[in-house]
């Protein structure tokens, strides 16, 4: 393996050299957009495995516990679950928007957009929030903590592993939203700086993939939670 | 960055038929749910596939695969295949387990009544 | 041109040292625990894991001593009882797995190197690569806390129910372990970036050196299987916490769903181990054979094969565990596919070495080492794959051994052989060449005294993980714990000649070896942003043929 050297002066990719966020690592600012967005997709590949497990349970569970599970089906309310289905699909789509905003340097309708996203989030935990208290009362709880009567099969744990995974897997989710909440912010907020323009705008990209693998794992909760049954 | 589209407006409008399109999977998901499919396993069936294709609408257009270089794509399918692997190994074996349910099995412990209380049962 | 290493240069290594170099760029304690430096990092990560070493080795000591005699006694006295027994042999395969060989080579010598060898800069996510290091900080401090909170005695595997049940400190060694897979995530996460974009120019997927090849597949590992790790770990302290019903069979859960959740990530994690030791050992042989690397793409796509491989065969762990007898015949079936990408790599070091011109410096003396003892661990590992033989050897010394033969057998030792082929490109100094080889031999005397002998124990029944044992095994276990004294002696030199090298001035040429890489392009120890000019490939890797002087 012989070698040569380049001069970096010379380079004819350099194509950004005064960019205030070019990293000196990287020769050009696409190359340093690319690097990103493979880092987040190997982050949300991560996601998807970490989900994936508690799917993977869920679904043994469920092969354990077929009756109890059918069963505990029941106690949740598809039209809420419908409701957070549309709300979040909607945000992907103003999340989206936001993105598109944002490089094409249209400052103010990427706040916008990015606020309606923060607005459905909130709907979201809102509805959440209403589900979960109506459960407490109940006592539909995880593990040791259920405490709901009148079930049909006695001496069985089937209802509150049920209960477990409804609150392990909505929650993980729900604790998703939240970060999702913080991290539009805080790109609303440098947007509204103007920070974004059509040669620099690789966080809201990044919060966009974010933003709609939480909306992509709730596709396959959605269904598996509130409609098979 | 030349992975887009040049024309905004034409991708706004894919962006908003797409959510058109996850609108009305929506309704047709839960629609079908409401229907027997002769068994349990073909209600699983017909909701997971709805939700696939609701997955890969996102996953190609709001996500941008689509048009993205095909390293990233390479890495979302990765993903989901090795959650798959990992299904299908674990599945394999439950499903070839005899007594895989609980109530099913031969009593090598005595019944929770005796040795744990029922979990209702404990917090009163 | 001053940067280019042409065969026809004869200047290597006279190059005049610059006297601002990594290490010596910034000062002061805030420079280093703030730096975004890959070399840096490399180096503290370096300091922390054999640290790790370290303690888990102590731990292997005591462990050994225990086992000296039947009654446990050491002049008289019982060393330790049956219950600190437990904690110490759980302490020493959860150290040395999750503190010491998991980050090992990936995050200290690949840290270092992968950049300097595709040369860059950096790696794509310098932040992420400080805050991998923090994670392994912060994991280990839970480690470490668990110990004086009672410490945990369910061996490194965390079997349930007796993990869901017991009341000693599991919770924090889970989120020690959960803690420490995120901290592998990220490393992973940001070699494959900097290996797809970070390449200098002219360097395409089959011009990398094969080093990078093998930490690339590594983080396909560490980035798809450490989540479940991580969610596994979740669900346990769940289940201890609040009785989920996932796991304990009492409360309805399925302990050997547990094993599948564990073994998903930790078979893939054998290969998170060992393909960076063989890395480092394809980077060795061609350096010291002075001949080009036989079958590069054969050994490039094997590592990749290991990885993908490495992902269908966990259930080989559950084979007596109450898995269905389908599963395990097919978990058996795909096992013995191992064998085909682990020989491909061992045939092909051999016909590397095969008519060249081998030295036999320190870091060659590891490879030779590496070659046996891992071929010795590769063939073991067939027999347990093997149904009708592994019923017999299941949870006895056998699979102690065979584990130890691939992990310290092939891991460690090629990573201290990697720790020398790198020394001088890290510190800038050589260390004592003849203490190198004395303690090399001793490695391997002392090693092999030590888990040869178990392989015999394990086939004559002895199981793992016992305190008591009859008498008739004293012998073996006796000659056994003299072993693990050799090999101790043997570590022990190690570190003191390579801490006595750090005293002298830096006397390391660039290239003392005479490698084709490109990280001896640059000085030893290399200036703070690796290189002066971008280096450029123009020839395909492992280009011996036109000798390049050696470092005499």
């Amino acid at each position: 393996m012989s070698t040569s050297t380049v001069d970096l002066q010379h380079d004819p990719h350099g194509e950004h050299p005064d960019d205030p966020h070019h990293q000196h690592h990287f020769t050009t600012m696409e190359q340093q957009f690319d690097t990103s967005k493979i880092g987040m997709w190997l982050f949300l590949a991560t996601e998807v495995l970490l989900f994936g497990g508690l799917f993977v349970g869920f679904g043994m569970m469920q092969a354990r516990f077929p009756e109890e599970f059918k069963e505990a089906h029941e106690h949740l309310q598809r039209p809420l679950g419908a409701l957070n289905t549309v709300v979040l699909l909607f945000s992907s789509w103003t999340m989206v928007m936001g993105v598109l905003s944002a490089r094409t340097n249209q400052r103010k309708k990427l706040v916008i957009y990015l606020m309606i996203t923060i607005l459905c989030a909130c709907i979201f935990l809102g509805v959440k929030y209403f589900e979960y208290s109506h459960k407490i009362e109940e006592g539909l709880l995880p593990g040791h903590y259920y405490t709901h009567h009148g079930d049909k099969i006695p001496n069985t744990h089937g209802y509150a592993t049920f209960f477990s995974f409804y609150f392990m897997m909505t929650g993980l989710h729900g604790i998703h939203i939240l970060v999702g909440i913080g991290l539009l912010w805080w790109i609303a907020v440098r947007g509204n700086r103007g920070e974004f323009n059509s040669s620099y705008y690789t966080p809201v990209d990044l919060v966009g993939l974010y933003w709609h693998l939480v909306d992509l794992i709730w596709i396959y909760l959605f269904p598996l939670y509130y409609l098979i049954s | 960055m030349s992975e887009h589209t040049h024309n905004p407006k034409a991708e706004a409008a894919l962006y908003l038929k797409t959510l058109i399109a996850l609108l009305i999977l929506t309704g047709i998901t839960v629609g079908a749910s409401y229907i027997h499919f002769g068994s349990g396993a073909a209600n699983v069936v017909v909701a997971l596939t709805i939700a696939t294709i609701k997955a890969t609408l996102v996953a190609l257009i709001f996500m941008h695969l689509l048009h993205d270089k095909p390293v990233n794509g390479l890495i979302a399918a990765a993903g989901f295949v090795f959650l798959g692997l990992f299904l299908m190994f674990t599945l394999i074996d439950f499903d070839s387990r005899q007594d895989y349910q609980p109530r099913n099995m031969p009593a090598v412990v005595a019944p929770p009544t005796s040795t744990a209380p029922a979990p209702a049962a404990e917090h009163k | 041109m001053a940067q280019a290493l042409t065969h026809s240069d004869p200047h290597i290594g006279d190059r005049p040292r610059p006297a601002k170099n990594y290490l010596n760029a910034t000062t002061g304690i805030w420079s280093w625990m703030s730096t975004v430096d890959h070399k840096r990092i490399g180096v503290m990560y370096l300091v922390a894991v054999l640290s790790a070493f370290f303690v888990g080795g102590m731990f292997a000591l005591l462990i050994r001593l225990t086992l000296l005699t039947p009654s446990h006694k050491l002049f008289g006295k019982v060393l330790i009882d049956a219950d600190a027994y437990n904690r110490v042999f759980t302490l020493h395969g959860a150290i040395m797995v999750f503190l010491f060989i998991i980050p090992s080579i990936p995050g200290s010598l690949a840290n270092f190197v992968l950049p300097l060898m595709l040369g860059a800069k950096d790696v794509a996510f310098p932040r992420l690569n400080l805050a991998s290091f923090y994670l392994w900080c912060g994991g280990a401090a839970l480690a470490v806390t668990s110990m004086i909170f009672g410490a945990v005695d369910t061996g490194w595997t965390f079997y349930t129910p007796y993990s869901t049940t017991t009341q000693n400190a599991v919770g924090l060694m889970t989120m020690a372990v959960f803690t420490l897979g995120f901290s592998s995530i990220f490393t992973g996460l940001n070699f494959i970036a900097t290996t797809h974009k970070l390449r200098a120019p002219g360097m395409g997927w089959f011009d990398m050196p094969l080093f990078v090849w093998g930490t690339y597949a590594t983080a396909i590992i560490q980035v798809l299987a450490t989540p479940v790790l991580g969610i596994t770990m979740v669900l346990l302290a769940l289940e201890r916490a609040f009785n989920i019903g996932i796991f304990d069979p009492k409360i309805g859960g399925d302990p050997v769903l547990f094993q599948h959740f564990f073994w998903f990530y930790s078979h893939p994690a054998v290969y998170i181990m060992i393909v960076p030791g063989m890395a480092i050992i394809s980077e060795i042989i061609p350096t010291f054979s002075r001949k080009t690397i036989f079958g590069y793409r054969a050994i490039a796509y094997s590592s990749v094969a290991l990885a993908l491989l490495g992902f269908l065969v966990w259930g080989h762990h559950m084979f007596v565990a109450g898995q269905s007898e389908l599963a395990t015949v097919i978990f058996s079936a795909l096992t013995f596919l191992v064998a085909i990408p682990s020989g491909v790599k061992l045939f092909n070091w051999l016909a590397t070495m095969y008519k060249g011109n081998i030295s036999l410096e320190t870091p060659m003396c590891y490879a030779i080492s590496f070659l046996l003892l891992f071929a010795i661990g590769g063939l073991t590992g067939i027999f347990l794959g093997a149904l009708s033989t592994d019923v017999h050897l299941t949870d006895t010394y056998f699979v102690v051994a065979h584990f130890h033969y691939v992990m310290m057998g092939g891991t460690v030792i090629a990573f201290i052989g990697g720790v020398h082929y790198w020394w001088p490109k890290i510190t800038g100094r050589m260390y004592n060449e003849k203490w190198g080889r004395i303690a090399c031999a001793l490695v391997f005397i002392g090693f092999n005294m030590t888990f040869l002998t178990q392989f015999f124990l394990g086939s004559k029944g002895m199981p793992r993980r016992y305190y008591n044992y009859l008498d008739q095994y004293q012998p073996l276990h006796a000659f056994s714990t003299f072993g693990s004294w050799v090999l101790g002696l043997g570590l022990f030199i190690v570190a003191a000649y390579l801490l006595a090298s750090l005293r002298k001035p830096m006397d390391a040429p660039d290239n003392p070896w005479g490698g084709t890489t490109m990280e001896w392009l640059t000085s030893s120890p290399p200036i703070e942003h690796n290189f002066e000019e971008q280096p450029v490939l123009e020839h395909e890797p492992y280009d011996y043929r036109p000798k390049v002087k050696k470092h005499a």
